[in-house]
């Protein structure tokens, strides 16, 4: 069977009538729910395919930390810019127009510094093969590209190394639950990070937060799939770790992957942006691999690498991101911030709440 | 969180495999999964196979939501 | 304040962009019915159309064509989405010292081919060569007459909704109106895209590029067409945006309906684009009049270009934009996209 045959059968009308008729079925009897997911790639198919128009009105997705872009602090994004005159910066698409204090990736690239957008790390190798100016990787992104990271490094590749800005998601769904700080009902936990850390990962969060969890995929009919699982333990009064996209995920997840990652990483505290800084929630590149950590690597030159924090005033993405309030609800949203004139990092990203709540409305 | 894309694995070649997205092929690096075989469905991560994807599983896990109501032809 | 990509990108950024330096800075920007300020197009001159486009496409020959038979065809689509028959064109190339010789070969003989199908003469031009890293530039200008299928298209029309101009513009969309494309979405885009330095994919990918004159006159043959535009840079969610304000009407757009190659929609999904804001270089999105739909669809899948044109939606009268109803039922609103589409992982 082809890709999109397997697509068309998941996704099949019969299967999202059902899926809804269930879910309103539900709803009538729970009454209302708010659901978080903290997945960038979640809230941009829920708003592509119009899911929230399809659900009944007291079932609430809200949209948590989920994009790297969204949760990338600025002084890494402002570090950098500032190597970039005299290195070759590569990044994935998603940090080329995020604002820091510097201006952005696509300013510094109009002010004749060499920052190039890249589909895989495997590409930031090519370049660093092909050209004598030194290469550094903008390491964004969650467990799911960090294997791709250590991967690469465990070759000692030539002419490379990475600004590691890779987070790591339980620690901040913990810090998200913690007493007070987010109204949430459900989880929706992402799939694809599941698919390296498995389900087990999430089991303690559910038993301190007394919370159901269910790692949920991305056709729309996973989604579905999901809210209607969640909601189904709500109404059974169960807390527990479901499994929703068992095509791809394992409870105890890739441990192959696992074991490239312990190889090359260790986990430290770690900056979120919108957040204070979280326990355990960042990868740092260890000592064996300090020629690729370019942290180390350029030591010296970063030296003299100054930042000064202007907090956005008025900027309500860190609220945004604990889905204590809705896009709408920033002061910024639209007049003052919009995607052509980004403040906070949830605006920038196509995967941001703010941006997709802007964009798709 | 992050963009994977259902892929086939058109042929393997030590820890690289070509994989192909519905008409657009790319080689994929496997560093991250065992035993890949041509004809297997991954999910492909920024240029890496993070996972094997189950056909089979995904077919039943929706059939049972497609068999409720009508079933037309 | 510097330039940036999107501001050139065809998109929202570059809108505002041209409201904020360029529409301000010309005082007289009238010589007929359409001036600067519609931003349709192509522009009237007396009882003529006349229009301008540059081409920077890299890589310069790519598969379909190349930087030569895109630059006659966009500007001679220009014109044709106007409603007018393209008769002459000026060619300014400016090429990068270094260039092979069999290069500029092969984009001179796309550029006589794509003329010689359109029916339009190369009449004038100018060859500049620079040191600077550009590969190869062409701005192409044209001018195109009313013709007897425009004259036809209006008669037609008139008989059912008075059209106030000579020719076919963005801003007489009505109400219960049909929009159809005429062939697959994004065709050119993906192709160029997929070419990217790092993206490195195999696939049968095929720029659409074609010269639009003789389709657009067999439909317009049959009459009924009340807005035309070609769906370039911004893909189809930009002209629709542009043609739903500018007629300041509401579109509804069924997703299932709008055809695209498999090939577009895996290139879009590895690289998290979406695939209507992605350029298509030999399509036009048309409103027809709703008695007048299917005839002029059969007419357009009657042509060589127009062989996949599909009904995709209607002008509706309970909201503004362009709303899209999505493959699973949902409803959302279809934005233009900001710029150019850049990859993205997450």
């Amino acid at each position: 069977m082809e890709i999109h045959e397997l697509k068309n059968r998941i996704n099949d009308p019969r299967v999202i009538e059902n899926l809804l008729k269930a879910i309103r079925k539900l709803s009538d009897r729970i009454g209302p729910v708010r659901i978080m997911h903290v997945c960038g790639t979640h809230e941009h198919e829920i708003v592509r395919f119009g899911l929230r128009s399809l659900l009944p009105q007291e079932v609430e997705i809200i949209s948590g930390p989920g994009c790297p872009v969204c949760v990338t602090p600025k002084r890494d994004i402002d570090r950098a810019i500032f190597l970039a005159d005299r290195c070759i910066i590569t990044t994935y698409g998603d940090m080329y127009r995020v604002p820091s204090n510097s201006g952005s990736f696509e300013a510094a690239t109009s002010e004749g510094n060499d920052i190039r957008v890249v589909y895989s790390i495997t590409d930031a190798l090519d370049i660093a093969a092909n050209e004598d100016k030194e290469v550094i990787h903008f390491g964004i992104g969650f467990e799911t590209t960090s294997p791709a990271s250590a991967a690469v490094l465990i070759d000692q590749p030539r002419n490379f190394s990475i600004l590691s800005v890779h987070r790591l998601i339980p620690p901040a769904l913990s810090f998200l639950l913690s007493p007070g700080e987010a109204k949430v009902d459900a989880l929706l936990n992402p799939g694809h990070v599941s698919t390296i850390i498995g389900t087990e990962v999430y089991e303690d969060i559910s038993k301190k937060f007394r919370i159901p969890q269910v790692v949920t995929g991305f056709e729309p009919a996973d989604i579905l799939l999901g809210i209607y699982m969640v909601m189904k333990q709500i109404n059974e009064g169960r807390c527990e770790v479901e499994n929703g996209y068992k095509r791809a995920i394992k409870r105890e997840g890739n441990r192959k992957a696992q074991k490239i990652l312990k190889e090359v990483f260790y986990i430290k505290d770690a900056e979120w942006r919108g957040f204070p800084e979280i326990l355990d929630s960042g990868y740092g590149i260890r000592d064996k691999y300090e020629e690729w950590d370019a942290l180390k690597k350029f030591e010296d030159e970063l030296g003299d690498f100054v930042y000064e924090d202007q907090g956005e005033k008025g900027c309500r993405c860190g609220e945004v991101l604990r889905g204590l309030i809705k896009p709408e609800e920033c002061g910024l949203f639209r007049e003052v911030c919009s995607p052509s004139n980004p403040v906070g990092a949830c605006m920038v990203s196509s995967e941001g709440a703010c941006n997709i709540a802007f964009k798709f409305g | 969180m992050c963009l994977a894309i259902p892929a086939k694995v058109i042929e393997v070649d030590k820890g690289v495999g070509k994989v192909d997205f519905g008409g657009v092929l790319r080689t994929v690096r496997l560093d991250l999964l065992e035993d890949v075989k041509s004809g297997d469905y991954v999910l492909v991560h920024v240029g890496f196979a993070i996972e094997k994807l189950d056909e089979e599983e995904a077919i039943e896990c929706f059939k049972i939501w497609g068999a409720y109501g009508d079933t037309r032809a | 304040m510097k330039i940036k990509m999107e501001d050139g990108a065809g998109g929202e950024g570059m809108a505002r962009f041209l409201e904020t330096y360029v529409l301000g800075a010309f005082s007289n920007k009238k010589a007929g019915e359409i001036g600067l300020d519609d931003l349709d197009d192509g522009a009237s001159v007396g009882d003529k159309i006349f229009t301008t486009d540059g081409y920077t496409v890299k890589p310069v020959v790519f598969p379909g064509g190349d930087i030569g038979r895109l630059a006659v065809c966009g500007t001679v689509n220009d014109i044709s989405v106007m409603g007018a028959k393209p008769v002459a064109l000026s060619s300014s190339m400016i090429i990068q010292s270094g260039l092979d010789i069999e290069v500029l070969e092969q984009v001179l003989q796309s550029m006589d081919e794509a003329s010689q199908e359109a029916g339009v003469a190369i009449v004038c031009g100018d060859t500049k060569v620079v040191e600077e890293n550009i590969a190869f530039f062409i701005t192409t200008s044209g001018i195109g007459e009313a013709n007897s299928a425009l004259a036809k298209n209006i008669e037609v029309t008139n008989a059912y909704r008075k059209y106030q101009s000579r020719f076919i513009v963005d801003r007489e969309l009505g109400e219960g109106d049909v929009i159809i494309v005429s062939g697959t979405v994004a065709d050119h885009g993906a192709t160029i895209i997929s070419l990217r330095k790092g993206i490195e994919v195999e696939s049968d990918l095929i720029s659409d590029v074609a010269p639009l004159w003789g389709m657009i006159e067999t439909a317009m043959n049959v009459g009924g067409i009340t807005a035309m535009k070609d769906p370039t840079r911004g893909g189809i969610s930009n002209v629709l945006n542009e043609l739903s304000a500018k007629s300041g009407v509401g579109i509804e757009i069924d997703e299932e309906r709008i055809p695209v190659k498999r090939e577009v929609i895996a290139t879009s999904e590895m690289l998290g684009l979406n695939y209507l804001d992605i350029a298509s270089e030999g399509k036009v999105v048309m409103g027809v009049l709703k008695d007048c739909a299917d005839d002029v669809l059969n007419a357009l899948r009657s042509t060589k270009y127009g062989r996949d044109a599909e009904i995709i939606g209607r002008v509706v009268d309970d909201h503004g934009g362009v709303v899209i109803r999505t493959r699973v039922g949902g409803r959302r609103i279809l934005h233009p996209p900001l710029g150019d589409p850049v990859p993205r992982v997450c």
